[in-house]
Order: C-alpha cells, then structure tokens, then sequence
C-alpha cells in the first residue's frame, strides 16, 4: 500500500468538496475492493474520504411501495433487515450471499454500485428489480447507471444517498460462484411484476445485462418450454480459465431455468 | 504407569498460547534497530538483465542500501544446491543450472528476485523497490513440461531442457509381462501443480553481532539445521558456528519449509555485509511466485493384467516439472520418492519407470505434502480402477487379487523398497463397511430418479515414510543421512526437557513427543517440555517432513528415554547400595528387586545433579541422554480411502456424498492428533482433486497468483470426513509407529478421481475436476439429457 491520505466526511456536501480539493481522490464505502486493490499496489489514491460517519446514510426505510435502502447500509444490514425481507426476500438473500461474514459487515450497497464490479451481486439486483438510483444531485434508472467494466454513469464526484426498489410481484437471485473467489461467475435475478418478466444477468459478461430474448419468451408465456429455443449468445460473455463462454451462457439458462421453477411453484 | 499415556487424545499443549495470541512468529519478534527488506522481482519468466541502475533508489527517503545480484557475484556467493543427486539412464549425473541468489544477468521465472531494497520501514523499502531500475530484455519462456525437451535450450549445460533421464526396475521382465498379457490398461493423466499456501507465509529476521561476528537468522523453516548446513557450507555467507538458525512458531508448511531459498539466504548475507538487523516478511503474492511449487507431472502408463485379473507388470512413464531451477530436494521427488511407490499394494511382479526431468520458466518445484507418494499413488490407483472397468471386475474384488498378503511380510517390490509389514485387506474391509459400498448401487438408482450422477471410487495408497535409513538414502543419492537426534534433559527437580531435531510447524510435536517421553518415565505431561527449532539449543538435527517426525525423531526420543532410565538405574543402585542389576525401572519409579527399597525418578534426579559421593571412574553426575536414531527402513503407512460423489448434469458441480478414510499408521500416541492431520490431508488432497491449480500462461505469467483464481479449499467443500483406523506396528522403530502427516494428500485424490470417472461412466478428465470439464464430459454421455 502506498501512503495517503485519509478524511472522514460527516455531510455530503463536505464530502464531495474534499473529493474536488485533492489530485487523485477516492472515496470509500466500506472498501472490500478498494482496500485489497490498494494493498496491491495497484491502486493509489493520494486522498481516501471515508462516507461512514454521514449520518442516516445506511438509513433502511419503506415509502409506500418503495423500498429506499441507504447507500451505506452494508450487505450484512441489508440480509438481517426485516423491511428488505417483507418487501424482496431474493434481495435479502442476495445480500447474505456476498462474500463472507467480515465483507458483509463491511462493505455496503453504495459501494458495490458505484464500483461495479462485473461479477458483484447487486448490480443484477438494481438492474433485475427495476431500482431506481438517488445521489446527491440527482436520480439515475438502472437500465442507465451501469455503462461498463467498472465503469458507471456517476460523475467522478457523486455520491450514491439512497437507492429505491419498487415492489415487483416475484423474484429470486440465483447465484453459481466462481469456486475461488465465490463471486458470480453467474448470477441470475428473474423478477415478475404484472406478468412482465425481467432478467438481470451478472458475472457473465463485462458488465450486468439484461437477457431481452428470455424476458420476451417469459412475458409471452412464463413456463419451461416457452424458453426451450432461446439461448444466450457466448460471444459478448466472459471467458477465463474457470468458465469459458460457451460454459456461462450455458449456466445463464440453466439458472434462469431454475428460476423459472422457483417461481411457478 | 507406562503406557497410560500412550494412545490418548491428550489436548495439544502449544494450543493455548496459539489461541490466545502468544504464538511468537517470524515477523512478531522485534529488536532493536530493525530494519526491513523488500526485493525487487523479476516482472518476466525469462529475460536478459542488461544492467541495474539503483541511483534513484538509493535517494530515496528512508533506504540504507541496495544490494543486486551483481554484488552476490562480486562477493562470491555460491548457488542454492540441490541435496540429492540423481543419476541417468546412461550414469550421467543430474545437470544443475547454477541457481544464483539474486541474479544478475538472466532472469528465469517470474517473480525471481535480482535486488533487496534496506530502508528503514517497511513500506519505504517497497516504495523504493520499485525505483530500482533493471534493465530487462525479455525471452521466450519455456512453460510446458510435456514439450519442454524440444522447446529452446534454457542453459547452455543442460541440452533439451533435461535435469535427468531417470528409470528404474526391470524394462525387460515388464515388456514381457505386458506381450503375455490378456489384458493391458493403458492411461494418460497429469498431476495437476499446485502452490502450497501455508497460512504463515515465508519470513526472515536475520541480526548481526559485530562483536561476536555472529548471524542470527530467525526464519520460517521446517529444518534450522540443513538451513545453517546450506548457508554456510555452499553459499559460504558465514562459517558454521557463526550462524545461528532459529526457527520459532511456524505457521505450516507443507515442505514449502524445507528448501533453502534466495530470500532468507540474501538477508543473512545482507545483515553481516552491511551490519544489520533486518526484516522481510512475504507478501502473499510473493508466497504465490515463489514458493516451491509441488506435483506437475505429466504421464502415461500401462498395466498388463492375466485373464483373471492378476498384475503383471506396470510400465510408466513420466515427465516431471523441475521449475526453473532445481530446488532442495527437487531430484529426488519423482524418482525416489516416486518411482519406488509404484507397487502400490500389490504383488506386481514386473514394474519399470521412466521419468524425464526437465527445466522450464516456471517457480521450481519441490516437495508438497506427499511429495512423489501422491503422485505415484495417483497413476496406480487409477489405472487399477481403470482396468477392473474394463475387465468387468468389482474394483474391491481386483485389489483383493492382488494384495501382498498379511503373511507375505517382509516383501520386497521390484522397485527398490521392502515392505514391513501391513495389513491391506484390513483396510479395505473396513472403509467398505464404513461406506456402506455394498448398497451404493441403491443410491446410484436413487440419485438417477433425481437426475443426478452417482459414483464411488477406492483408492488403496501406500507411502514410504520415516525418511530415511541413511545407508538406503545415501546410496539413493542423498547428500546427508536422514537420522534425527533427540535429547531427554532431567533437570534436578525431575522435570524434563526434551529437545528434538523435528520441528512443529503444526503437527502437535510439543504434545505428542511430551506423552512418549512422559510415559516412558513415568512421568505427568506437564511435566515434560518441548524444545525444537534452535540449532543454538539442540543437536544437528535434519527436521520434520516425508511424516517423519514421530517415526524417526520420537524414535530418537525413545531411545534417549531409555538411555535415562539406565543411567537411573545405575544412581539407584548406588544410592540402594546394591548391583544395578538388582534395579528395576517400573516408572516411574526404581524398585530394589530383591527388597520393598525404592527411589522415585524425582529422587533420582535430584541426586544425579547434588549429590558428590559417586564413584567418579564408575558413574558420572548428571541426568541426560542424547540419541542419534537412524532407522532400519522406511515406514509403509497404508489404507483405503473411499469417496462418492453426486454430479449435477446440468451445471458439472461435483458435491462429496461422503469421503471415507481408514489408515494403517502403525502404533498412534494421539488418536486426536492423528485425525487431525488425516483431515487437513484430505483437506490438500481433495482440493487437487476437485478445486486447485496453478496456472501459468504461455508467456509464464502466474494466472492464479491470488485467492481470486487459485481456488483454496473451504469447509464447505467436504462432508464430515468418516476416519478409521487399523494397526500393524512398525516393526523396525522402537515406537512403532509409521508416520499420518501426509497419508490424507496422498490417498485422497485417486478416490474422488476414480468417483467422478464412474459416475460419468468412465469418461475421464484430469484434476482439478472443475464444473466445466465435468460438464462437458456429461455432454459426451450418451444417454442423458441436461438443459
């Protein structure tokens, strides 16, 4: 790790003007990617600005039909939380099935969103479930906020505050993980709201998708067969030496199958 | 009282002070005017070093010096040998490319240091490590063993890239064995690499007293003796007497410990050269490059079978990775330890191997828990499994055939060793009951009705442990004899301090070498205290690895004990004022034979160290016995492991229904020890099997250089593990026993193996059995349907 310097914000405001004062800012929300990437030396950021202490950042409140999960509140928060179970019970297993127990109690929503890992979990969630994105200036669609391999639509400086989940009608996240790292290699969230199915697929690819072709067949008719005949095409997905493209689309039906099941039973 | 303490699962003494924080590692110990290292690594598998420029380094805040491969070679350091000398087919010796320290113009794997950085903090040696400047000009890298002998030369002494050609047994008798066969099995497979990832990586601390012109090197090793032997009789950094190794908690190591490395060895050098006392603790991306890797063999080989099943010969053939230099024992670990275990448990009457050792740019590999026993038990167990398919023959029933018999002990195999004694249908009747083998065909018809795949796979493994009778090691080609010394210090007050050429890393020595010595005396646990890894403190001693400890150093011990009870007798005798034949030791007390007199061994003690009427030409004072136990033979641990696996056809994920273990490791001292160490074997070994793999790139970068691809076993990928046990002394070692430490790496792997090969009804695939290489092969099935 090289040197640096660390601040801990306590408003918001604070926070995105210590992010604009310094060269090489970073901020940091728990930091289960940034601290190990920083230990590597692979990362060097010349200011760290911790989000930890602004207060009601890791606020979990229901709004209507809308569930508004603050971006601090960690994965372990979000697992226990019986608002999140009432309302999405895939979304509360998604979030228990993050990592291990020291990362849940660490890392947090937010920070998992803003880094967009291409195999994380919750990016399948905020982009199968329809969420919406609040920052400190404004509120991004998921079907806009993932752009890329580590890459979103947030401006360098902006800050996640909350994200809204509406109420769909089903849902189950369906995980197969790499066997070294444990995250997804493919991670499958399949919601149903008003007979519309939507897929959000993570791991697979360079960043979360959504499966058009599977949501189509679904909405038309949810059932097996109604997806006998529809594939994923292997040449946008990831290859490596655990899973090759071919082997993750594979996977990708195989879970939206199963989810499928889970569903209609 | 003796032999009360034999055989109980005593609670580990070490425990309480590695639970609550008290364990003293390497990088925990701090003195005064520490300095810290860090080295500057190759970022290539192969390259020419044009030139150093160290300027912007040595400008740096905090740096004291840097140091280069330059300055080894200027200071005339010699190379990291390898102890055991392996000879040709043709009687050629092994060749060894010079295996510098730090290198100075040419790089050979990634990661290979060529500088040390000394600041005065840690993190300015890093930062300044990265303003050495090194002028590389990158090569072609040679990666792959199986076509590393027609790949470019890597050393100019070493033609095609061969360490050796190597073969041993009867090429004659074996190709007849094979022309009369009615049966001949033929199998390729390759022993996947695999990095040994002990939890404390490597770590050195060495000082130096100017005064004394003493270097003390504190460091992370399995043997503080061959350490110093190395250090200062090859690379010749010190005199003998003026280096002092000591190795204190070790946090594992899987043979990782043994081998004398470029990093400890620089630091030693360094701190005497520059009057220092200096630090470096590995990073686990270091542990990862460096590292003594262990297996990557590739083979093949065929077993001639008759009609009804009987073995008639075995033919193999094996390239092994070296790496790209040969490590301490590298030679020896797919010949000797390799080669020679290709009996298995079986009669085979004809068995001739092969193996081509060769250089590549990749770390060098050396020996990993088992170290050449897995391997060859891997080949065997396979390819037995293999043909009892083929043959249409139960895979139980095919062993049964062709065991060595509980009465045909001593049996000398055609490839070198002498079997003890053993009893292998022992054990493979009782994991057959354990696993319940007779109605797996009920759950293979059960988990069929719910779309999965069942199979079970045997795997009957036998080792050579207790490395090793010296005459047998030294005409093998070992550099040193493989004795262990031991010593049992009564102290006045009748406790005793027993110091031992093992070293724990682990494995419990602190508790089990406490129960033999206590119980030899007489004596309460807590009254016997450990000590190990100081060559300031003991012995020369040769240290713990090949499940050698208990065998050859508790042997020491035994022998030790015994030599205290005699001299006790002698100081009874003088104090009872009768003949010491007229003493008898029932420990822990000296009993008159022919009265109700008495002494208790505290009493004896005391009077060994105070008392001043002895007769001096007859009896000396004191009360402590050394012993150099060299054994007779190896020991031949031995069993049956059982495992069955359910497959989903549809993702290729491999679930352990059970694993069953039964070990033959001859007299135990700690039963909960033992299991102990069967199940972080296992552990090791059905991680190969199912989840590890190093994984170099054709360029010879390290792919799984983290946790993030190297795939680590965890709890959650075993079942509980059923362990059992059968027992047939050792019959050559005064404790009877054989050795547990790496039975569970060694049985374990062709068990799951030959499971995953059954269930996919015999399509088969090399280790690790990832979900993708399964699930193409279900595809290749024919009569099942997945989504």
């Amino acid at each position: 790790m090289y040197q640096f310097n660390f601040h801990k914000a306590d408003n918001l405001s604070t926070a995105v003007e210590l992010f604009n004062a310094f060269d090489e800012p970073m901020y940091i929300a728990g930091g289960h990617t940034l601290i190990p990437t920083m230990k590597q030396r692979l990362s060097a950021p010349s200011d760290v600005i911790d989000l930890a202490k602004i207060p009601d950042l890791d606020a979990i409140t229901l709004a209507g039909d809308t569930l508004q999960i603050g971006a601090m509140a960690t994965h372990a928060k979000v697992a226990a939380s019986s608002l999140v179970q009432g309302h999405c019970s895939a979304l509360a297993t998604l979030a228990e099935g993050i990592g291990d127990r020291q990362v849940r109690h660490r890392g947090t929503i937010g920070g998992s969103l803003a880094n967009n890992d291409p195999a994380a979990d919750y990016p399948a969630a905020v982009l199968g479930l329809g969420a919406q994105i609040v920052t400190d200036r404004r509120t991004i669609t998921a079907d806009t906020f993932f752009k890329a391999m580590f890459e979103t639509t947030l401006e360098p400086d902006e800050i996640i505050q909350t994200i809204h989940f509406p109420q769909v009608d089903q849902a189950v996240y369906l995980k197969f993980p790499n066997p070294a790292s444990r995250y997804a290699m493919v991670g499958v969230m399949l919601t149903r709201t008003a007979g519309e199915a939507r897929i959000a697929i993570t791991g697979a690819a360079a960043s979360v998708f959504r499966a058009a072709a599977f949501e189509e067949a679904l909405t038309a008719d949810f059932s097996l067969p109604a997806i006998d005949a529809v594939t994923l095409p292997a040449e946008t997905l990831n290859a490596d030496m655990h899973a090759s493209a071919e082997y993750r689309a594979h996977l990708c039906k195989v879970l939206i199958k199963r989810g499928v099941n889970a569903l209609s039973s | 009282m003796s032999g009360s303490l034999i055989g109980k699962s005593v609670l580990r003494k070490e425990d309480h002070r590695f639970v609550s924080g008290k364990g003293r590692y390497t990088d925990d110990i701090q003195l005064v005017g520490l300095t810290y290292a860090a080295f500057v690594r190759s970022p290539y598998a192969r390259a020419d070093i044009k030139s150093f420029d160290v300027s912007d380094a040595l400008a740096a805040p905090g740096v004291i010096a840097v140091l280069t491969g330059e300055e080894v070679a200027k200071d005339g350091l010699g190379g990291l040998p390898c102890g055991w000398m392996i000879h040709s087919k043709d009687g050629s010796e092994m060749r060894q490319p010079h295996h510098p320290v730090l290198a100075a113009d040419r790089v050979n794997y990634l990661g290979e240091p060529v500088a040390l950085v000394i600041a005065d903090t840690q993190l300015e040696a890093k930062n300044a490590a990265e303003l050495v400047m090194v002028d590389f000009e990158p090569l072609t890298a040679v990666v792959n063993p199986a076509t590393a002998s027609q790949a470019e030369t890597l050393y100019e002494a070493v033609p095609n890239n061969l360490c050796y050609e190597w073969e041993l047994g009867d090429e004659a008798a074996t190709e007849a064995g094979l022309a009369a066969a009615a049966h001949v099995t033929t199998l390729k497979l390759t022993n996947n690499r695999l990095i040994p990832n002990a939890i404390e990586p490597r770590a050195a601390l060495a000082e130096y007293n100017s005064g004394t012109d003493e270097i003390i090197l504190h460091t992370t090793s399995q043997n503080p003796h061959l350490v110093r032997l190395i250090m200062t009789a090859f690379v010749q950094i010190a005199p003998e007497h003026k280096l002092r190794v000591i190795a204190p908690d070790v946090g594992g190591g899987f043979g990782s410990k043994i081998f004398i490395y470029s990093e400890e060895t620089a630091l030693a050098w360094a701190a005497k050269k520059l009057g220092l006392t200096i630090k470096w603790t590995a990073d686990r991306s270091e542990s990862f490059l460096t590292d003594a890797h262990g297996r990557d063999h590739v083979s093949e080989a065929q077993l001639a079978l008759s009609a009804d099943g009987e073995f008639l010969a075995l033919k193999v053939k094996t390239v092994a990775n070296m790496g790209a230099y040969l490590s301490t024992f590298a030679s020896a670990v797919p010949t000797y330890l390799y080669g020679t275990l290709l009996a298995g448990q079986y009669r085979t009457p004809a068995i001739y191997v092969e193996v081509d050792s060769v250089f590549t740019n990749t770390a060098p590999v050396d020996a990993y828990r088992g170290a050449g026993r897995p391997e060859a038990t891997y080949l065997v167990e396979r390819i037995v499994e293999k043909a009892a398919a083929e043959m249409g023959l139960d895979p139980a029933e095919l062993r049964r055939r062709n065991f060595i018999g509980r009465d045909q002990f001593p049996y000398q195999t055609p490839v070198a060793l002498e079997y003890d004694t053993g009893d292998y249908e022992a054990s493979l009747h009782k994991a057959l009951k354990m696993a319940d083998y007779n109605t797996f065909s009920a759950r293979q018809a059960e988990a069929e009705a719910r779309g999965k795949l069942r199979g079970i796979g045997l795997s009957c493994y036998i080792e050579a442990c207790g490395l090793a009778p010296s005459q047998v090691a030294g005409a093998l080609g070992a550099g040193v004899g493989l004795w262990e010394s031991g010593e049992v210090r009564v102290n006045p007050t009748g406790s005793v301090t027993v110091l031992t050429g093992s070293h724990s890393h682990g494995q419990g020595h602190e508790t089990t070498f406490a129960q033999l010595v206590a119980d030899r005396l007489g004596l309460p646990i807590e009254d016997v205290e450990v000590v190990h890894g100081d060559t300031g403190k003991l012995d020369f001693g040769l240290g713990t690895y090949g499940s050698r400890s208990l065998a050859v150093g508790g042997s020491a011990l035994s022998v030790a004990a015994d030599k205290v009870v005699e001299k006790g007798r002698k100081i009874a005798a003088h104090l009872l004022r009768t003949d010491v034949d007229n003493i008898d030791f029932d420990a822990p007390v000296f009993k008159m034979i022919d009265s109700n007199e008495s002494k208790t061994f505290q009493e004896i003690a005391f009077a060994a160290y105070v008392n001043h009427d002895y007769p001096s030409e007859e009896l000396e004072p004191g009360l402590a016995e050394k012993a150099f136990y060299d054994p007779l033979n190896f020991t031949y641990p031995a069993g049956t492991h059982i495992c069955e696996v359910e497959i989903d056809p549809d993702t290729g994920v491999v679930e352990i229904i059970q694993f069953v273990a039964v070990d033959d490791f001859g007299t135990i001292i700690n039963p909960m020890i033992v299991e102990g160490q069967v199940h972080g074997g296992l552990a090791q070994g059905i991680g190969q099997a199912l989840l590890e793999q190093a994984v170099y790139d054709d360029t010879g970068q390290l792919i799984t250089g983290s946790y993030m691809d190297y795939c680590m076993p965890r709890a959650d990928n075993f079942p509980d593990f059923k362990v059992g046990m059968t027992c047939t002394p050792c019959t050559h070692n005064p404790v009877g026993a054989k050795g547990c430490g790496e039975a569970g790496a060694i049985g374990s792997p062709p068990a799951v193996m030959n499971a995953i090969t059954q269930a996919l009804g015999g399509i088969e695939i090399d280790m690790p059995a990832t979900s993708e290489k399964v699930w193409r092969a279900v595809q290749t099935m024919p009569a099942l349907k997945t989504a």
